[in-house]
């Protein structure tokens, strides 16, 4: 049967609470659902104690669910829009991520922040944002950045059961895909996948823009030229290993993603791939990425700031040639 | 003398002058050795402040949750912790709280219900509210209790973490100690509100202002404000007027401050007020002056130690980034 992630989300949730007692969801209209619908139906089942709505107080809720996890409760906290998560950046930065470190062990946050990115559908400037290297820069936390409603079920469990703080991003574009439930258990953290064989160049990208590439993949096929494309699943930790092996076969990388190119994730990696895979590289690493604007409004502008699978492929020929 | 002093036995009260000079001296100890450049970063003395800490900390148990921002030793001396290791942690050694992690500003001691000092003016104000929400949701009786200068009401998080703690009726005690200092600036320059528990009201949080600089104030109204949330009223907010004897930071030359009003300081000392009604209630000189020999030779041992004790291991410095899963 096919599900939305929306649905395939809430099961992970759902399927948490009941496995452990002292997961809590916590955000701005959740016992409804949420804004966009994710948490539906689990204040009815769990309890409004477990799924509790608050105030518009991104910093305040942030501290909430840091002071909870602190305490041996396992808070899922959803913050709307990434782009809201700026408000919350002290207890994020400073605070969750630092404090077993501070702490020297005595201490853990295990808390996942839910929160939802990327441009679609005219949300503009401030609802649309990927501004997940930020967060990868700071030690201390985990970020997942899910390509499909599989992924998604199976990385949100094991976030819930770890007990480091996590940024969970789920790109608009996901809500909308429908699948089946691939598998039931929680992914390991820190693994890439292999979403696709290849051995012309390796396509490395994360969240909604795999489908991209995978599509891209595709058209390139047709072309005669084999695209192995790598679901980065997991920004910190990032699976090097798997990227390594992946550039020893095809010689040649481009990496894509929705974020700004300045200052990436695709900069994080191009930089570590030229030191560990440098001897297999028969080409310069490509980017393929936000130019350096912020997201517009109307729909041709927003079409036209985009990477799209025309770049990809552009990007890959260039290197192919 | 007061009916809670009245109330109070003997020992209680030369207890609370125990720990007073406990906290003296600890700092005047943190502030000999950072002179003498033994202390990394830069400490931040309560000095003078002391009366809120012990008033407080009296009432609370072992297992209560305690935050504090970057003005904390007092704090978590009062609440228990082992001066040795809290010395430690100051000077940065392996045997600190936080084995040298932490430091002055970010001292953890969960064995005593210290969930943490922060760095960052009203940084955990919020994060207190997550401990207390955890024991509320628990049924649980114990609390959480975050002390904050006066500078910490001009920050957001402050703000909407008493709407959130009045909203869930949290468990939560705030404890503002309103010495009338923001780092180096006076209050009148922060906000036209003069008053912090002005800021209670709104948000439906009981409150109350009172001399943070007498031990026994401080402590019948904590114990009215820790009884009335034990008893699941929610929040209350106590602003304790006192005064920073010390600088702003180790070494701040105070040129801020006039000459008459350093030497107004003495009058204002909690612990020379202390001592002045405990006298009066018979309590002979010599055997108050014994304690404070007493605790000054507990923390001489303490300190000795402490700076002996070894250095943390730089092949450590990447444990405890992450739990153990990776």
């Amino acid at each position: 049967m096919e599900l939305t992630a929306i649905e395939i989300i809430r099961r992970a949730l759902d399927e948490e609470m009941s496995r452990d007692e002292s997961v809590y969801l916590l955000g701005e209209d959740v016992a409804a659902g949420g804004a966009f619908g994710v948490t539906r139906g689990l204040a009815e089942k769990h309890g409004a104690r477990r799924v509790r709505n608050t105030p518009i107080s991104e910093a305040a809720i942030t501290g909430l669910a840091t002071g909870a996890a602190l305490c041996g409760l396992r808070p899922v906290l959803e913050i709307m829009f990434i782009d809201f998560a700026t408000l919350a950046m002290d207890c994020l930065v400073n605070q969750a991520a630092k404090y077993r470190y501070m702490a020297g062990g005595q201490l853990s946050v295990p808390m996942v922040v839910r929160t939802q990115a990327g441009a679609a559908g005219g949300a503009a400037a401030q609802h649309s944002q990927s501004l997940e290297s930020w967060f990868i820069h700071v030690p201390g936390l985990v970020v997942l950045a899910p390509s499909s409603p599989s992924e998604a079920y199976g990385l949100l469990k094991a976030a819930i059961r770890l007990d480091d703080p996590v940024l969970f991003i789920e790109h608009k574009r996901l809500y909308a895909m429908k699948e089946p439930l691939a598998q039931e258990e929680p992914l390991p953290i820190g693994r890439a996948r292999v979403a696709r064989e290849g051995s012309d160049a390796t396509l490395i990208a994360y969240s909604a823009m795999v489908r991209t590439a995978l599509e891209a993949a595709d058209q390139l096929a047709r072309d005669g030229i084999s695209v192995e494309v790598i679901d980065l699943r997991s920004l910190v930790p990032l699976d090097m290993a798997t990227l390594v092996r992946s550039v020893a076969k095809t010689h040649r990388v481009v990496i894509a993603h929705e974020a700004v190119e300045m200052g990436g994730v695709g900069a994080e990696v191009a930089a570590r791939l030229g030191v560990a895979a440098f001897d297999e590289l028969d080409a310069p690493i490509m980017r393929v990425g936000c130019p350096f604007a912020p997201i517009p409004f109307a729909p041709e502008l927003e079409q036209a700031l985009l990477p799209g699978t025309r770049r990809i492929e552009q990007a890959v020929r260039e290197l192919a040639s | 003398m007061s009916a809670i002093a009245t109330e109070l036995k003997n020992e209680t009260l030369v207890g609370f002058y125990e720990q007073l000079w406990r906290i003296r001296l600890f700092e005047e100890q943190v502030q000999r050795l950072a002179a003498r450049g033994e202390v990394p970063g830069f400490p931040h003395l309560s000095t003078g402040q002391e009366a809120v800490a012990v008033g407080v900390c009296a009432l609370l148990n072992e297992d209560d949750y305690l935050f504090s921002g970057h003005r904390a030793h007092g704090h978590v001396l009062a609440k228990g912790s082992d001066p040795y290791a809290v010395f430690a942690e100051i000077i940065g050694r392996q045997d600190g709280v936080c084995r040298g992690r932490g430091g002055s500003m970010h001292l953890v001691d969960v064995a005593h219900g210290v969930l943490g000092a922060t760095g960052v003016v009203a940084g955990n104000v919020s994060i207190a509210a997550g401990a207390a929400w955890a024991a509320q949701v628990r049924g649980e009786s114990r609390l959480a209790v975050v002390f904050f200068g006066d500078g910490a009401t001009g920050a957001g998080v402050f703000h909407e973490t008493l709407n959130l703690a009045s909203l869930w009726r949290l468990p939560l005690l705030l404890v503002c100690e309103n010495n009338g200092m923001a780092e180096f600036t006076g209050r009148e320059e922060h906000s036209n509100v003069a008053k912090v528990s002005a800021f209670a009201a709104p948000y439906g949080i009981p409150t109350q202002t009172i001399d943070g600089n007498d031990v026994l104030a401080v402590y019948e109204a904590a114990r009215e404000a820790i009884e009335s949330i034990r008893g699941s009223g929610g929040p209350w907010l106590l602003e304790c007027m006192t005064y920073r004897m010390a600088g702003h930071y180790v070494g701040d030359a105070q040129h801020y401050r006039s000459k008459e009003e350093l030497a107004a300081m003495k009058e204002k000392d909690p612990i020379d007020r202390l001592r002045r009604d405990l006298v009066k209630r018979g309590i002979p000189e010599n055997a108050l002056a014994a304690v404070a020999a007493r605790v000054k030779a507990e923390l001489d041992t303490v300190v000795d130690r402490a700076r002996r004790a070894p250095h943390p291991d730089p092949r450590t410095v990447l444990e405890d980034v992450y739990s153990a899963w990776n």
